[in-house]
């Protein structure tokens, strides 16, 4: 089921397209990693706040809110952009362990990071479960950097 | 010129035959690199950020300068040891690669653009440390420096299209 839809995406225009015109993977590949610079510095500095090592002179209230939006900005143009990557080399991600290991952290993170956003709505949330926001720090940091050196290994199966 | 010397040096220490024969050290420094450069590259995109008046407004310039800088030193000092190993894998070969040559260039320019900036612009922060709109001067600098970190990424992952 899979390898045919690998297979018959592999074989569509705009997927020649992406194989054939060398610069379009490498200059996706480019803005994809911006993105991800993005989040994991916006996410090392939400996190270590959580975790009480840094910032410590701003609320978790203030981190949570100025940190969290930038990652629902740079998700959209990840997911955009590695979508273009799958459609050039459809085999090469959806078949590979190293992909899927990523999106299963990923939707882990993501869900994590949500509840962390919305529960922050309330007022001092946080601040008075500290070892909750400690826990849920050290979790997500661990699963980013999970997500990242999946993301580097797809190249390597 | 003493660097390909130096260069058939380094890849032949024992250090880089076995970054080179082994099968997961390259891809372990690989994303060693890649977490580091991440931190950097965003770390700095944010003082650049304030640099231009877009993100962290309600906080000083200074601020923001101590608060994210540390980050992109201590990272840029991980980043630079791990790519030195890959480096050394096939120094010969990364040597004579185009893009490796335009990376290295381009990083000289980002150092050379944050040292105009430190001893010039920032020297006179006080005047505009808590202004929303930043002067021409800091905000020259923080774009030029957004510009060239796109760069520096796009030749790094241009290596691994073209390097033989």
């Amino acid at each position: 089921m899979l390898p045919n839809f690998c297979n018959w995406l592999s074989n569509t225009p705009l997927s020649m397209k992406i194989q054939t015109v060398l610069w379009i993977i490498p200059a996706v590949q480019t803005i994809h990693i911006l993105c991800v610079a993005i989040v994991m510095s916006t996410m090392a500095m939400l996190d270590f706040r959580l975790a009480g090592v840094t910032g410590r002179s701003q609320p978790i209230s203030h981190a949570v809110n100025r940190w969290v939006p930038w990652v629902w900005g740079a998700l959209p143009v990840m997911l955009l952009t590695g979508c273009i990557l799958i459609i050039g080399e459809p085999t090469r991600e959806l078949m590979n362990p190293y992909f899927r290991t990523k999106m299963a952290l990923l939707a882990i993170v993501v869900v994590i990071t949500a509840f962390v956003y919305v529960r922050n709505k309330k007022e001092a949330y946080w601040e008075s479960r500290a070892v909750a926001a400690k826990f849920a720090g050290a979790f997500s940091l661990l699963l980013w950097i999970g997500i990242v050196t999946a993301g580097r290994w797809i190249a390597y199966y | 010129m003493i660097i390909p010397q130096f260069c058939s040096w380094v890849q032949n220490t024992r250090m880089a035959s076995a970054i080179r024969t082994s099968t997961w050290l390259f891809p372990t420094i690989e994303s060693v690199h890649v977490l580091a450069i991440t931190i950097v590259v965003g770390s700095a995109a944010m003082f650049d950020f304030r640099l231009l008046g877009i993100a962290s407004r309600d906080r000083t310039v200074t601020q923001v300068h101590r608060e994210v800088l540390p980050w992109t030193w201590a990272a840029f000092a991980c980043a630079v040891v791990a790519g030195f190993l890959m480096f050394s894998s096939d120094a010969v070969k990364y040597y004579e690669n185009g893009p490796f040559r335009w990376k290295m260039f381009t990083l000289l320019l980002v150092g050379l653009n944050a040292a105009i900036f430190e001893f010039g612009p920032f020297r006179g922060v006080s005047r505009w440390d808590s202004e929303k709109k930043t002067p021409l001067s800091a905000k020259l600098a923080g774009g030029i420096s957004l510009v060239l970190w796109v760069f520096v990424v796009g030749f790094g992952r241009w290596i691994g299209f073209t390097k033989q």
